[in-house]
């Protein structure tokens, strides 16, 4: 056995617990899960069954964790899992799972793929089968600070612009400030006007908030990749700014993966609870309007949906707060079918974007959110999250579909009253 | 061994051993899978994830719409079958004696004609799920050696019950040993194979469940 296959066994068998042994002893093979997911509905492919994409790791538990898998070992009756299957499997566990959660939804005797798939990746990655996308995005996080490279110059450069335009300081490093505000790198580059709409939200509502300029960026490659001590790395160094500048609550920014990483898998990850609050920004939107501190002189007319990031509403467990801002905001508010925590992933979550083998896929997957929006046929989309937006715009071009995809930070901040 | 030693042995030593190994076996499987654990989530919970768990307990007993309308036959012959076998199982009397003579509990009994329609049904639907299970495209991808012998250790006992009851095929006698034995080997597969899945689901559910339920997501 190599080494590196070695690793990846290692690891593999390090993420088996109760729950991962319970769902393999269950599944019936029935193919439930295989209508739920994306990939497979839109491709028609079997080999996109969520289950399938674990078939390495269900032999591991198999061969390593049961009395019969065991015995079988012994006696040399069992195929071991190979160097080259995990190879094969790559583009399996990667390229077509976003992590969106929706076979965990509907497997009939209760199996949480999605938290078996986010394990298995660990394996992968361990034993090399990481794609080359993800690796560079991975080093990127962990020597420059953010998965796309931005440094605290780019930071610094889209505040001064955000304070030009708003007439607001983006306060940054203010010690005891409540809350503290996370970004993602695809904030920061190509949505500069989501920090802007923060700073004018909760200057209204008089927050007293900061930037810290040795943490802000909320996105976990280490995550998306597999590696928990490059994930639980990232997470340590939020940890210690929100520490340093002593804040009481750290805000997660609209992207789902972000508010993942940091909100759920966080504490886990750096091995002790929080001394901080995690809260998504939509989360504290919603805590401002319920106590009377978000207020909006007028709403958008136009007919509007609203696309639930995975990671914040299924995976997340946000998804009563943006309705209740959507409907706040907006006069003509549609749901499409099959919406909320079973809402359809748009197609590029859990490290998929960063994946340039997956652009093809991702996009004829994308097939599944433009049914749902025909439904519907909205003026516009709104969405809370960046990762989702590029590739939302994405993919309604490619489509030849005019519908501008807005974030409902954004529109919010657009329509707050003066006073 | 003459014919009547043969079906005194299936019906003695054999269904004990048969029992033994169903017990032990599912036994063994349970605590494999609780001693492996699992670490406490060290997340500050926005939901009760007991609530959560045992929520989602009942809540998978019944699909969602969209799985519903995809899956349509898939679903609604996985709970014919599952509950016609349950029925016949449960609630036939001369298994209810059986139960009682062994468990020492007994239940009210379903008239025979039900048992007996019942069976047929239940006999139409794993045939129809057999089918299914060769033609659709998923379904055939993911099925091995492991899930055709389910079947079959399933279709049996059914099969030679309906059989033993309607006196057909052998004479009455030799019909019902041969309808214990395919329990047995029932029996017998039962904690080597996904059969296990009548138990284990209740933890994989729970476990979903919990996850999501802190959440505060509803599965
Ligand atoms: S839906 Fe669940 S039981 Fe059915 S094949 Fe998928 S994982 Fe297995
Ligand atoms: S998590 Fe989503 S993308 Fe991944 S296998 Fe499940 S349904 Fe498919």
């Amino acid at each position: 056995m190599s080494a590196s296959l070695e690793k990846g066994i290692h690891a593999l068998k390090e993420q088996i617990n109760a729950p991962v042994a319970s769902f393999f002893s269950s599944c019936v093979r029935c193919g439930l899960c295989a209508e739920a997911c994306l990939f497979f509905t839109e491709t028609g492919n079997p080999k996109y069954t969520p289950i399938h994409k674990l078939e390495p790791m269900r032999r591991v538990w198999q061969q390593e964790y049961t009395f019969w898998g065991r015995f079988a070992k012994a006696l040399g009756l069992s195929k071991p899992v190979t160097d080259k299957e995990l190879g094969d499997w790559e583009t399996l566990v990667y390229d077509s799972c976003t992590l969106c959660g929706r076979c965990s939804m509907v497997c009939p005797v209760g199996n949480d793929i999605t938290y078996m798939i986010r394990k298995m990746r660990e394996g992968m990655a361990a034993s090399g089968h990481a794609p080359e996308g993800l690796v560079g995005a991975t080093k990127l996080a962990v020597t420059v600070g953010s998965p796309m490279g931005v440094k605290l110059p780019a930071l610094q450069a889209q505040i001064r612009q955000v304070e030009a335009e708003t007439g607001l300081k983006v306060p940054v490093n203010v010690e005891g400030a409540d809350y503290m505000l996370l970004l993602s790198s695809m904030e920061i580059m190509n949505f500069p006007e989501f920090i802007g709409a923060v700073a004018k939200i909760l200057d209204k509502a008089k927050v007293s908030w900061t930037i810290s300029s040795e943490a802000f960026e909320a996105t976990n490659s280490g995550i998306q990749i597999g590696v928990s001590e490059i994930a639980a790395e990232l997470v340590q160094r939020i940890v210690d700014a929100a520490d340093k500048l002593k804040v009481k609550n750290v805000i997660s920014p609209e992207c789902g993966h972000a508010y993942m990483a940091i909100r759920w898998e966080g504490p886990n990850l750096v091995g002790k609870p929080f001394s901080f609050r995690v809260v998504h920004v939509l989360e504290l939107l919603d805590e401002l309007r319920a106590d009377g501190r978000l207020k909006l002189s007028s709403k958008e007319t136009q007919r509007l949906t609203y696309h639930d990031p995975c990671q914040v509403s299924r995976r997340g467990g946000v998804v009563d707060q943006p309705r209740r801002l959507m409907d706040m905001v907006a006069e003509n508010f549609d749901e499409m079918p099959e919406s909320g925590t079973m809402n359809w992933c748009c197609g590029a979550g859990g490290g998929v974007s960063s994946n340039e083998r997956a652009d093809d896929l991702r996009l004829q997957v994308f097939k599944r959110k433009k049914a749902q929006l025909e439904a519907v046929k909205p003026d516009a989309l709104v969405s809370a999250c960046s990762n989702c937006r590029i590739h939302l715009e994405d993919g309604l071009e490619k489509y030849g579909m005019d519908i501008p995809v807005l974030s409902l930070t954004e529109t919010i901040a657009e329509h707050l009253a003066d006073e | 061994m003459s014919e009547i030693e043969l079906f005194n042995w299936i019906r003695g030593p054999a269904l004990q051993i048969a029992t033994l190994i169903f017990v032990v076996g599912v036994v063994v499987r349970i605590l494999e899978v609780l001693v492996l654990g699992r670490k406490q989530d060290l997340s500050e919970a926005r939901g009760s994830g007991v609530a959560g768990g045992l929520r989602t307990i009942i809540s998978r007993m019944f699909p969602d719409r969209g799985t519903l309308q995809r899956s349509t036959f898939n679903v609604i012959a996985g709970y014919v079958f599952h509950v016609g076998f349950l029925v016949t199982l449960l609630f036939y009397t001369p298994h209810i004696l059986l139960f009682r003579d062994s468990l020492g509990v007994s239940w009210p009994a379903l008239p025979t004609p039900v048992i007996d329609a019942t069976a047929v049904v239940t006999l139409i639907a794993l045939i129809a799920v057999l089918v299914h299970r060769i033609q659709h495209k998923v379904m055939r991808f993911l099925s091995g050696f492991q899930d055709y012998l389910v079947w079959l250790v399933t279709f049996l006992p059914l099969l030679t019950g309906y059989f033993a009851f309607h006196r057909v095929v052998l004479d009455p006698q030799a019909m019902i040993a041969v309808h214990i034995l395919s329990v047995e080997l029932f029996m017998v597969v039962f904690p080597f194979t996904k059969l296990m899945h009548t138990f284990t689901l209740f933890m994989a559910r729970y476990y979903n469940g919990h996850i999501a339920g802190r959440r505060g997501v509803k599965t």
